[in-house]
Order: structure tokens, then C-alpha cells, then sequence
């Protein structure tokens, strides 16, 4: 096949777990919630969706569990931060501690103590698609009257409920959608790319899935635009490999994470975050 | 009294919370603590060997933490700078294999600290340059760091014969003294040393007044008080940083003796943990550095002796943290009733 299509194909199956988990923490985060949960909720879904589609035979069934395992650690985390108004940084850390605990013990339970590989049905596109869709669906959702309030709650938490804005009811709202789309994100990994589950195998992308949400402004096509970009970056080394440029294969692995960092500097954070992000309504 | 009670009732709480993990997924609860409770706090070999090696790092990188978090700076790279520290310890040994002992043992503990400060200097340029969140840019390193130890070790530190991915063992004159019989090396010296240093200057000089006013009130430090916000803040990030790299540093010349890949079990996050419940006061650090130190230990035996998977201990972790933060809620939420 064409290297181009190959090395395009593989950015974007690189991307499309990524977006998902960005679109969400970025609906979160619009509400003024910021969720560190992420990572963990992107484990849960890998685990759950391997569970389903395992146990049903279907994939599409896969994607379905896997985002309900990240409903799941989405709702805990909701239950302590928002409901009880716990910092959100550090129950978003604890968290994503505790689902690595939970996952592992629950896949050794599941599949036996060597914890062997799984030959799960697999999907390949349907993902992206569904990402695609969904990045239409949340540019339009937030220009609507609900997508209004949500970033008046996100920006003065204070001046919504002001206006009779539920906001705790909003915030806890747009975390469950964060932790679904991060479930489904995570289901991509394992359905769409990996074929099985491992233990902490989401490897940080939930905390990609953050930066992506900085790079791309907090707005939906600059997310996928971000995601798309970091997809590119991580598929250059497999190119560079093809060609057979002899640099350290790590330089290629840290570049995505240098780029993020030195695009973070070049944007600034300050320009366009919800000005009321990680406060609790007090 | 109430604070060691309360303590006391976190970790039983968080250890209920494991048996019943353990017994709804299916594994022997009582064999589980058990073989958690020999291998951590069981013997002296366990306690010496075990649990207070691994409390070493834990609360060193704690109390660096501890000062971060005070000045209201969220340093969550601290594993990448106990990497960078571990690569320059590594590094020293090999260049200054005859060095005498106690000088080599200065000069790596020197050279990883500066490391780890290095590591987090970008951060804190960007954050006081650019406002870039810290909590993003240090998480992002850690990544970096990952990947630049995985270099070294397949690269320039890699053992002569180049078939592993591991550094050649360091040089013995390099290697820290060890209490005799046990695996406790002189990093536990380290631990005191900083911990008293670190409890005096929070709460005795000026310097610890700022970082505390800093963290409290930023806007009434720098309105009321003149004190530069920024400055502070970014000294206690470099000092984090700083005290992970030494951390680093430690550990490979007390007690892995070589670099590779995966040195730290977590160490950088679990700190975070230790840090927060004991309320960043250095000397609650040490105590909750050696508990998690203990369930580290624990957590091991119990993958060995009980086939349990290690990374169970993380749910106790998780725990620990979310319960001792709704704990201490209610109280402020009591105390501003009264008020």
C-alpha cells in the first residue's frame, strides 16, 4: 500500500482513543470540573470492554461496557468532588490509582492467574466514526441553550446559580459524559487497536487526553485537530522505522510529549481555560 | 491524641476496604493481610529490609512535595524527577568509580539533586513566563523521563556486553553502607537530616512563613505582605524537584546498584499520597511515608505468598487518600460552624 495512506491510517487509529477521552474532559472541563480521573476511567473502559466483548462475542457490545465502566469511575469521582467538594486534582490522582488496583485484581479474578492473552473480536473504524460524529454533535451542543449554561457554569459557577442555573446538577452532568466517552476511548484501545487487555495499559493516554483538551483551546474541532497531530507525531517514528533512520526510537517516543509541552508554552494556558476550572461552588 | 486516632481509623477503614476487594473478587482475604502484614511489619528483617527501604524515597520525595504543595504549586512530575536523579546518579558512579567512599557518596547525592531540580526547571519557567499550569507540564516530563531512561539504558549507561537494558552495576566504594545483616543503607540518615531541617524552616524562619502565607492567601502575601508569590513558589518547585532527584539518586547507589527501566514502583505518585494525608507537615510525612513504605513491602509479599496481585495495594492507597480528604472536610466545614 502507499506509505502516505499507512502512515495516515495509523495517525488516525492512534488518534481516535485519544479524541474520544479529550471530546469528554473537555465537556467536562467546559463546566468548570477538572477531571485527572481520566486515565483511570480510560482503564476501566479498556477492562470492561474487553469483559463484554469477550462474554458477548461482539465488539459494538465491547464499546457499550467499556463505556459504562468509565461511567462508572466518572461517578465516583463525582460523588467525592463535586457532591462533596473534595479538591479535584487530588481525588482525580487517587482515583486513577485505585482503578489501576481494581482493573488489575479484576482481570487476574476474570482470567486466571497467569492472565493470558485474550483473542477479542475486533472493530476498525467504527470508533472514528463515532468520534467524527461526536465533534459535530459537541460544536453544535455547545452552541445551544444547555451548552450556553454549561460554560456560564464552567466560567462563574457564582453568576449561574445566580440565574437559577443547577450547577452542581450541570457539573456532575457533563463528568458522567467525560467518563463515557472516556470508557469508550478506552474500548478503542482495545477493540480497535490492542486486541487484549494488560495491566495499566492506557499508559498515560488519559493525561495526553488533558494536554489534548489545552492544545486544542477547550474547543472541539481544535481538540480533534490536537489529537490528529499527536496521532501523527507517534506514527512518524513507525515511518521513520520503514525508511531506516538510525535514531534513538525513543526520541521518537518522547516527541509527541516535548511537542504538547512546547505547544502549551506557545498558546499559553491562561488564554482560554473556563476561568472558574478546578473550583469547587463554595 | 484525635490525629493518631483518626490516622488509625483511615487505615483500618482503607485495609476493610481491601479485604472486601480481595473477598468479592474472589481471593483469600485472610491470607492476603496476612502475608501483608509478615512481610511489612512481620520481623525485624522485614521492617529493616523492607518496609523502611522503601519508606526512604517515599518520604523524601514526601517532604519536597510537602514544600511544593505549601506554596499551592502542584508538582505531580515527581517520578520523573527521581529518574532524572537516578540517570545522573548513575552516571557520577560510573565516572568516579575510585573515589573514596564518603565523598563519592556527597558527590552523587549532590549531582542527583541538581538533576531533579533541573528536571523541573522547565515547569517552573513556563508557569512563571508563560502561566502554563504546572500541574500539566511536570505530568507531561514524567513521559519524557520514561523514555529518556529507556535511551540510557539501551544507549550510553548500558552495560558493556549491550545485551541487556541495564546500566553496569556501579562501582563498590560508590555503594551506600548498609546496617549490618539488614538492607537499610544511609539514605535513612538523609530522612532525619531533612525531615528536622525541613520541620524547623516551615515553622520556625521567615522562609517558612512566606511559603506557608504564599500558599494560604497569594493575593494577601503579595498585596499585604510584599512577598514575591512567584519566587516562592518557584523555589519550593525546584527544592521538590530537588529532593526527587535525590531520591533518584538513593535509590540506585543504596540499593538497586544500577539503572533500568521501571527503578521506581510508583514512588512519585504515592508520595503525592503520603504528602497530603500527612497534612504536609514534615514529621506526619515521615510517619505516613513509612506506612505506605509498609504496604509497598506488603503489597510484594503478598503477590509472592498469596498470588495476589501486588497492584491491589493501590486500591488501599486510593483509600487512604479519598477517605482522610472527606475526613478532613467535615472537620472544616465544623470548624466554620463554630466560627
Amino acid at each position: 500500500m502507499d506509505p502516505t495512506v499507512d502512515f495516515l491510517a495509523a495517525a488516525i487509529r492512534i488518534a481516535t482513543p485519544l479524541l474520544l477521552a479529550a471530546l469528554g474532559e473537555m465537556l467536562t472541563e467546559r463546566s468548570g470540573v477538572l477531571n485527572l480521573s481520566v486515565e483511570g476511567a480510560m482503564l476501566a473502559g479498556c477492562l470492561a470492554s474487553a469483559l463484554g466483548a469477550h462474554w458477548s462475542g461482539s465488539p459494538y457490545f465491547g464499546l457499550a461496557t467499556g463505556a459504562l465502566g468509565g461511567l462508572a469511575v466518572a461517578t465516583v469521582f463525582s460523588l467525592v468532588a463535586i457532591r462533596g467538594r473534595v479538591d479535584q486534582v487530588i481525588v482525580g490522582t487517587a482515583l486513577t490509582l485505585g482503578t489501576i488496583g481494581v482493573t488489575g485484581l479484576w482481570y487476574r479474578w476474570a482470567f486466571g492467574a497467569e492472565g493470558l492473552g485474550l483473542t477479542l473480536p475486533t472493530v476498525v473504524w467504527t470508533p472514528t466514526v463515532i468520534a467524527g460524529a461526536l465533534v459535530v454533535t459537541v460544536s453544535v451542543l455547545l452552541r445551544s441553550t444547555i451548552g450556553l449554561r454549561l460554560r456560564a457554569v464552567g466560567e462563574s459557577a457564582v453568576a449561574a446559580r445566580a440565574i437559577g442555573i443547577g450547577v452542581e446538577r450541570y457539573r456532575a452532568a457533563a463528568t458522567a459524559v467525560g467518563g463515557l466517552l472516556a470508557g469508550l476511548g478506552g474500548a478503542t484501545l482495545v477493540l480497535g487497536q490492542v486486541g487484549t487487555f494488560a495491566e495499566r495499559m492506557t499508559a498515560g493516554r488519559g493525561f495526553i487526553a488533558i494536554a489534548i483538551v489545552v492544545l486544542g483551546r477547550w474547543h472541539p474541532i481544535g481538540v480533534m485537530l490536537a489529537a490528529v497531530g499527536f496521532g501523527a507525531l507517534t506514527a512518524l517514528q513507525f515511518a521513520f522505522q520503514a525508511v531506516g533512520i538510525a535514531l534513538p526510537y525513543q526520541l521518537f517516543l518522547m516527541l509527541p510529549y516535548l511537542v504538547a509541552l512546547a505547544a502549551l508554552a506557545g498558546f499559553g494556558w491562561r488564554a482560554r481555560a473556563p476561568a472558574d476550572l478546578g473550583r469547587s461552588l463554595s | 491524641m484525635t490525629a493518631v486516632w483518626r490516622a488509625i481509623g483511615v487505615g483500618l477503614i482503607a485495609l476493610g476496604v481491601l479485604a472486601a476487594t480481595l473477598a468479592v473478587l474472589g481471593f483469600d482475604p485472610v491470607a492476603g493481610l496476612a502475608a501483608l502484614g509478615r512481610n511489612s511489619v512481620g520481623s525485624w528483617y522485614a521492617w529493616s529490609s523492607a518496609t523502611l527501604v522503601r519508606a526512604i524515597p517515599l518520604i523524601i520525595i514526601g517532604l519536597g512535595l510537602g514544600l511544593a504543595f505549601r506554596a499551592g504549586a502542584f508538582n505531580i512530575g515527581a517520578e520523573g524527577q527521581f529518574a532524572a536523579g537516578a540517570i545522573a546518579a548513575t552516571g557520577t558512579a560510573m565516572v568516579m568509580g575510585s573515589w573514596p567512599g564518603p565523598v563519592s557518596w556527597v558527590a552523587t547525592a549532590a549531582v542527583s539533586t541538581v538533576a531533579g531540580a533541573l528536571w523541573v526547571l522547565i515547569p517552573v519557567v513556563l508557569k512563571l513566563r508563560l502561566g502554563v499550569l504546572e500541574v500539566i507540564s511536570t505530568l507531561l516530563l514524567n513521559f519524557v523521563a520514561e523514555q529518556m531512561v529507556s535511551w540510557m539504558v539501551q544507549g550510553p549507561l548500558q552495560e558493556p556486553q549491550g545485551i541487556y537494558p541495564q546500566s553496569a552495576p556501579i562501582p563498590a566504594d560508590v555503594r551506600l553502607p548498609v546496617l549490618a545483616g539488614t538492607r537499610l543503607h544511609l539514605g535513612v540518615v538523609w530522612v532525619i537530616l531533612l525531615g528536622t531541617v525541613l520541620w524547623i524552616v516551615i515553622g520556625r524562619t521567615r522562609w517558612g512563613f512566606r511559603l506557608r502565607a504564599v500558599g494560604e492567601a497569594p493575593v494577601a502575601a503579595s498585596v499585604a505582605g510584599r512577598i514575591p508569590v512567584g519566587g516562592v513558589q518557584a523555589a519550593a518547585l525546584l527544592l521538590s524537584g530537588g529532593l526527587a532527584g535525590l531520591a533518584g539518586g538513593l535509590e540506585v547507589t543504596g540499593v538497586t546498584y544500577s539503572l533500568y527501566q521501571n527503578l521506581s514502583p510508583g514512588y512519585g505518585f504515592t508520595a503525592i499520597a503520603v504528602a497530603l494525608i500527612a497534612r504536609l507537615h514534615p514529621l506526619g510525612i515521615i510517619v505516613a511515608g513509612v506506612g505506605f513504605g509498609a504496604l509497598e513491602a506488603g503489597a510484594s509479599g503478598m503477590q509472592r505468598e498469596a498470588g495476589i496481585p501486588a497492584v491491589a495495594v493501590n486500591v488501599v492507597q486510593a483509600t487512604i487518600i479519598i477517605v482522610a480528604l472527606l475526613a478532613l472536610r467535615k472537620r472544616r466545614v465544623a470548624a466554620v460552624a463554630e466560627a
